[in-house]
């Protein structure tokens, strides 16, 4: 081309780009990046348990700058508002789910640390991953785009495929990563077709608009966009791992480094929450009368599921997988709500389960020692015995989980039921009820076999190998029980954080 | 209007995309089936995008530039983790891949 013709074309017209708004997503890319590099170039190994303690300092970073858009969003002057033409919206609730993520980012750094020395994988790698895979459930809570959700819930799946075969020697953690990839890209390959339904029964795929023209428009046919609806629903019902959608969550979360287990339960369930109620309670708000029947049925299935296959099990990381699908039974009832008071309890469950669940898979990388292979509920036994501490700490998380007062898992579920009865959810506030009954029947078991179990195998459990207790992971530990029980008595200020998370919806400017 | 028979075109490749998932054994064959239904994804979007008029069609069109390069990096791990599969067992058939069960 000639400089006349090209001086003729005009230049593409680009967004504007808020640094500031997507502070937290470049402290934690930066720092990934800056970590494979240097671990790279570097001549020597770096001292003991660098990597960890540089992956918890990039993810405080994120949470300081985290705090700066906090402080601007509740701003009454300044508010929420968008960002990079439309595609992110930086609200409460991108802000909850940023720190929500990198916590469970800091928690997973301190337990994969001996993790990775014991089992002979030290290196950078799956810092860089876990730190990467945060960044797009980052991007997948600030998302205002459909694209958006769909980039953000890739760069949270792939680096967690990667994740989740990490242990090369392990032939289950291989298994785990085979079945996570073919059923995870299967169910993104659904939540894709939904969106293009989406798109085109709305003829746009930023959430505002979406919500603009379900508002004001009456469609003749909507076969297209409930057919989207319900395509969403499988995609987003996967990586919150809810009924019928859950298949793949006990044989990943088994197979899984015990480590990554603890970062895919707490980071993914939240991101996927994350996207599930911006795009359905908050965007799809017109068309309640259509989902919520799905978003019930979703949500019994899981309570029922979860906590009844949960007792069968004799394997405690598959134990605590069927929890987990029982856990986002619970959040689900209060995304049925569909209400502020339901998003709130919902962001205040994922926050307390989040740290229970760092700590309860924690405790297993520990138990599990060498080879992460010793799981079965024998290991456990006695464990009162010989490591009464460890013991106690994994009695207070599993008791939280159970629902018990003065954890901060009591007052979860009780924000979401309550929810779930102000919306006259009579009957998904009482399955909820029953099924934590029966779920707390599993956490008691673990727990009796902790501190009673030592009487009848007590041979056997002197020829186990000691548990050893990291300082990383003891930190780790430490900070998931002070977090459930300190919430659990003085609740305000994380009640208030939820309260003021309820997601906005703004149109691009 | 043409834009019925590519949604059924991209129907067509979803379903087969879809039986290909379920029922091939081959881990290579179910990479290549979920490249389908991705493909399918992208026929629908710009279909969709047609109709929307020439402003609201670069939304379609720029998504499906989107979907093919991440499809681009799924199959690039999906392709190393069948290779790690294929290098401990000798097979890639998904079939025998069951330690866990339950």
């Amino acid at each position: 081309m000639t400089p006349a013709v090209i001086a003729q074309i005009e230049p593409i017209a680009t967004p504007e780009i808020e640094w500031f708004a997507v502070s937290p997503l470049l402290v934690l890319v930066g720092g990934a990046l800056v970590l494979l590099t240097a671990a790279a170039l570097a001549r020597s190994r770096p001292p003991r348990g660098f990597y960890a303690l540089f992956t918890v300092v990039t993810a405080a970073l994120a949470v300081a700058c985290s705090a700066l858009l906090w402080q601007r969003v509740t701003d009454p002057g300044r508010g929420p508002f968008t960002a990079i033409g439309g595609a992110i919206t930086i609200d409460g609730f991108s802000v909850f789910f940023a720190v929500t993520i990198t916590a469970a980012i800091a928690l997973g750094a301190l337990l994969a640390d001996d993790y990775l020395r014991r089992e002979g994988l030290d290196g950078p790698e799956l810092y860089v991953l876990m730190l990467l895979s945060g960044t797009g459930g980052v991007v997948m809570a600030m998302a205002n785009d459909l694209i958006v959700v769909f980039l953000g819930l890739e760069t949270l799946s792939i680096a967690l495929y990667v994740m989740a075969g990490l242990h090369l020697r392990r032939l289950e953690s291989q298994e785990s990563a085979i079945k996570y990839f073919v059923l995870g890209s299967f169910s993104s390959a659904f939540l894709l077709y939904g969106i293009a339904l989406v798109y085109g029964a709305t003829g746009s795929t930023n959430f505002g608009a979406i919500a603009g023209f379900l508002s004001g428009n009456v469609l003749a046919s909507n076969g297209l966009l409930l057919a989207g609806f319900a395509l969403l629903l499988v995609g987003l019902g996967f990586k919150v791992a809810a009924v019928p959608f859950h298949v793949w969550t006990p044989d990943v979360y088994q197979g899984a480094p015990t480590p990554v287990t603890a970062f895919m339960a707490s980071a993914s369930k939240a991101a996927g929450f994350a996207a599930l109620l911006r795009v359905f309670v908050s965007t799809f708000d017109v068309y309640r009368l259509d989902w919520r029947p799905l978003m019930w049925g979703l949500a019994v299935l899981s309570l029922l599921v979860g906590s009844f296959l949960a007792v069968v099990q004799s394997d405690v990381k598959r134990m605590l997988a069927y929890s987990s699908i029982s856990h986002a039974g619970f959040i689900l009832v209060g995304a049925e709500a569909a209400s502020d008071r339901g998003i709130a309890g919902a962001l205040f469950y994922l926050l307390a389960y989040t740290f229970m669940v760092v700590g309860s898979f924690g405790v297993a990388t520990l138990v599990g020692g060498r080879g992460d292979a010793d799981h079965g509920l024998s290991a456990y036994r006695g464990l009162s015995r010989r490591r009464p501490l460890l013991a106690l700490a994994f009695t207070v998380l599993l008791l939280a989980q159970a629902g018990v007062p003065l954890t901060s898992g009591f007052l979860a579920k009780f924000y979401v039921i309550g929810a779930a009865v102000e919306a006259d959810s009579y009957a998904l506030a009482l399955i909820a009820m029953l099924s934590a009954v029966v779920a707390a029947f599993v956490y008691l078991r673990i727990t009796v076999a902790m501190y009673m179990g030592d009487e009848t195998e007590g041979a056997e459990a002197v020829t186990r190998p000691a548990v050893r207790v990291p300082p990383g992971a003891a930190l780790a530990l430490g900070v998931a029980v002070a977090f459930t029980i300190v919430v659990g008595i003085l609740p305000s200020p994380v009640v208030d954080f939820a309260r003021d998370a309820v997601p906005v919806l703004l149109s691009a400017p | 209007m043409l834009v019925n028979q590519f949604l059924v075109l991209g129907a067509v490749l979803f379903s087969i995309g879809v039986y290909g998932v379920l029922a091939r054994r081959n881990g290579v064959l179910v990479l290549m089936s979920i490249e389908l239904i991705l493909n399918a994804v992208n026929i629908n979007l710009v279909a969709l995008g047609a109709l929307q008029g020439a402003s609201g069609a670069v939304t379609g069109q720029v998504f499906a530039l989107f979907v093919i390069t991440i499809a681009a990096a799924e199959v690039g791990v999906g392709l190393a983790i069948v290779l790690l599969i294929y290098r401990n067992r000798a097979s890639v058939d998904l079939d025998e891949v069951d330690l866990m069960k339950g």
